[in-house]
């Protein structure tokens, strides 16, 4: 399905997450929020994880959300919408709604890939009408920075240091998009703020399909990262460029690569300007570099071998 | 017209057909024993057609409590069921549930906590949930447990109060139990609930509302404050559903049950299935001219004190059984509601307190013989040999 998105169209919406809300300046959260909002042409019902998100977006009697929006916990922001959108399929069925509304959840990778696993698992496999928009910024940033499943190799975090024993985080990252895949849901896909059509239109794609539908989305950030407060679209940009990030999507099983660069720039453009990464290139840690590297290059192969086998036959 | 029907049923086939007659909009579940029977047969109704209900068989009890709360802050009436751990893991959720003022019907079919692991009867899930800022009701067979169910809906609905609602029951002891007793008709029970009341759905698009901010210290006091303030209100909204469902049943409910305690000397204080027996035995000391009473409390969060505090002020010696202990805390949860409820009084009973029937253990008309012997020596002598004590144990 060709969705084309323009700038001017998107720029005549109204905004559905407002200014006002406290995060960073800087952050790609609240980026990706406004792009998902206005990628929309339904009315949205969104559940949020406790995170950064949550914490900055919604307090007391402020909001930035213009539409409805419920905050349960940290781990079941997928199980609440999944309440959520039953109710709405009770009272529609007995005709006291007759609306067509879908359902978001936001959270970040902890609430993800970590605490919030089981439940998103959950969710999917009962097949709920609803998108889940992981926000993933690579650790728990909310908390001060620790380390998640989704924080790179090598990334030095406040619970994964680098040390003079340990050099940072020594585990490869979760690739929940795969593993929320595996679940046989009818669309997943990675996307990043850098490409805003790519992400509009894979929002879009999303909400027209039935089922649970899942999304991974980088979010830079500054403070975790340790890079320049401006350069969250830039760096989205380098890791998709570098393949650190592999824009795609699978949809019913057929994986497809909506992004591919001419040349694949070298992981240590996306590693170089972050502060996380800087004990990378000390002496002696050459080997990290070349593990990161080796890492990045196994995934693309992967993903460029599964979108051959997936492609339809001659 | 209300009509009845008799039958003989178990404590969860009871509130799996107080459900079907409530006929909620969403459930979300998870097994467990000894609650799982609730849900098996709910479900049936589910998948025969019979009820409206939009079943969520969720992955863990978080979950059901979670996807319970998206639900209902959705708009509509929302219901589960659950026991022991399965209580325990939504703990966290239970809190937010109260705290948003949703109005959950939870059955609580009461089961001992790990470690050791253990399927039967005591109260220590209740209890350990006892200040989550839910509703519990208590309820001692079959009957209660239907009664109380419907009720609950009527008391977590009610416009001045919006809290969710906990019933509980015993595990194995009147969940698995077949006993004789009275369904009302599907039409009464429809009626009674009534119909449900909007606040401020989540699914009203052109009213967007935010559920769940963040609060710090400049409003959080106030909100709890304020849930302490309609906490205070509830018992007039139990009263309320008891008036109602009696005109409706003639089944007489309160706060509490107040067995032979009028003029009563001695009395036992215990929850649930353990006042059944408990009971025959203060008829047979009555027989023998031995002034005693029972109190059964019903309504235990929030809990009456100054009603119970005036019902066993006169008392000479009370014995309250706990079937959970509060460790490290000096004596039972029970207990501690009943001191605080005579405390007030200058002339109070001597109270002792025995824990008893953890795990399933048996509570046999021994027991209550005992303790009734031991209050009538403490009466007589105003001497106590021990405050607290397990009874039913080996030593």
């Amino acid at each position: 399905m060709a969705t084309i998105v323009s700038l001017k169209e998107l720029s005549k919406k109204e905004d559905l997450f407002v200014s006002g809300h406290r995060m960073c300046a800087g952050c790609g959260a609240p980026i990706i929020v406004k792009m998902v909002l206005l990628a929309s042409e339904y009315p949205l019902v969104a559940a949020n994880a406790t995170g950064c998100l949550e914490v900055s977006s919604c307090i007391s009697e402020f909001t930035s959300w213009k539409i409805p929006w419920i905050h349960n916990a940290f781990e079941n922001a997928a199980a609440t919408i999944s309440g959520v959108e039953t109710m709405f399929r009770s009272l529609k069925k007995q005709g006291k709604i007759d609306k067509d509304l879908k359902f978001i959840a936001f959270g970040g990778d902890g609430g993800t890939y970590d605490i919030g696993f089981q439940s998103l698992s959950g969710a999917m496999e009962r097949g709920h009408d609803m998108l889940y928009i992981c926000y993933d910024n690579g650790a728990y940033m909310n908390t001060g920075i620790q380390r998640s499943s989704a924080t790179p190799f090598g990334a030095d975090t406040t619970t994964c240091p680098s040390g003079d024993v340990i050099p940072g985080k020594l585990q490869e990252r979760k690739d929940i998009t795969k593993i929320i895949a595996a679940h046989g849901v009818p669309y997943v896909a990675q996307a990043s703020p850098s490409h805003w059509a790519d992400l509009v239109k894979k929002v879009k794609k999303a909400l027209e399909i039935k089922g649970p539908k899942f999304m991974n989305i980088l979010s830079p950030c500054n403070r975790g990262w340790r890079s320049r407060t401006d350069d969250a679209i830039l760096l989205s940009r380098i890791a998709v460029e570098t393949c650190y990030w592999p824009l795609f999507e699978i949809e019913n099983g057929i994986t497809r690569i909506t992004m591919k660069p001419k040349v694949n720039k070298p992981v240590v453009d996306f590693l170089k300007p972050q502060g996380r990464f800087k004990h990378m290139f000390n002496p002696g840690n050459e080997w990290m570099l070349q593990q990161a590297q080796e890492g990045v290059d196994r995934y693309w192969q992967k993903l460029l071998k599964e979108e051959q086998n997936s492609a339809p036959s001659e | 017209m209300t009509t009845t029907r008799t039958v003989a049923v178990t404590g969860n086939e009871s509130v799996a057909e107080a459900l079907r007659q409530v006929n909620p909009d969403v459930s979300a579940a998870y097994p467990i024993t000894p609650a799982t029977d609730i849900m098996q047969r709910f479900t049936a109704f589910v998948s025969n057609g019979v009820v409206k209900t939009e079943m969520i068989l969720v992955e863990s009890e978080h979950s059901a409590m979670s996807a319970c709360i998206g639900a209902s802050a959705a708009g509509g009436r929302v219901m589960t069921a659950t026991s022991s751990q399965g209580l325990a893991l939504m703990w966290e959720e239970l809190f937010i549930a109260s705290g948003l003022r949703l109005p959950i019907v939870m059955a609580l079919v009461n089961r001992a906590l790990s470690a050791p692991i253990n399927i039967h009867g005591d109260h220590s899930d209740g209890m350990g949930a006892r200040d989550c800022g839910w509703i519990q009701l208590w309820s001692e067979n079959a009957q209660e447990a239907y009664d109380n169910v419907i009720q609950a809906f009527y008391i977590a609905e009610h416009m001045a109060i919006r809290l969710p609602v906990m019933v509980c029951l015993d595990g194995f002891i009147i969940s698995h139990s077949i006993e004789r007793m009275e369904y009302l008709d599907d039409e009464t029970v429809r009626n009674f609930v009534g119909d449900f009341n909007l606040v401020h759905p989540l699914l009203d698009i052109e009213h967007p509302v935010s559920y769940g901010p963040l609060v710090l210290p400049d409003y959080y006091m106030e909100y709890r404050r304020a849930h302490a303030d309609v906490m205070s209100k509830v018992r007039h909204a139990v009263l309320d559903a008891a008036w109602d469902f009696e005109r409706m049943s003639g089944r007489k409910y309160g706060l509490f049950e107040s067995y032979r305690l009028d003029d009563a000397e001695i009395g036992i204080v215990v929850l649930n299935s353990a006042a059944g027996t408990t009971k025959d035995v203060i008829d047979a000391f009555r027989d023998r001219g031995i002034k005693a009473g029972l109190l059964k409390p019903r309504l235990f969060r929030p809990f009456p004190y100054e009603e119970v505090g005036e019902a066993l002020k006169h008392l000479k010696a009370v014995c309250v059984l706990d079937r959970a202990d509060a460790f490290g805390a000096s004596y039972g949860p029970l207990f501690m509601e009943i001191a605080s409820s005579v405390v007030p009084f200058k002339n109070r009973p001597v109270l002792i307190n025995k824990i008893y029937g953890l795990g399933g253990r048996d509570y046999l008309p021994e027991h209550a013989e005992l303790v009734l012997n031991e209050l009538v020596k403490i009466e007589k002598t105003g001497k106590v040999k021990t405050f607290k004590e397990y009874i039913g144990v080996r030593e």
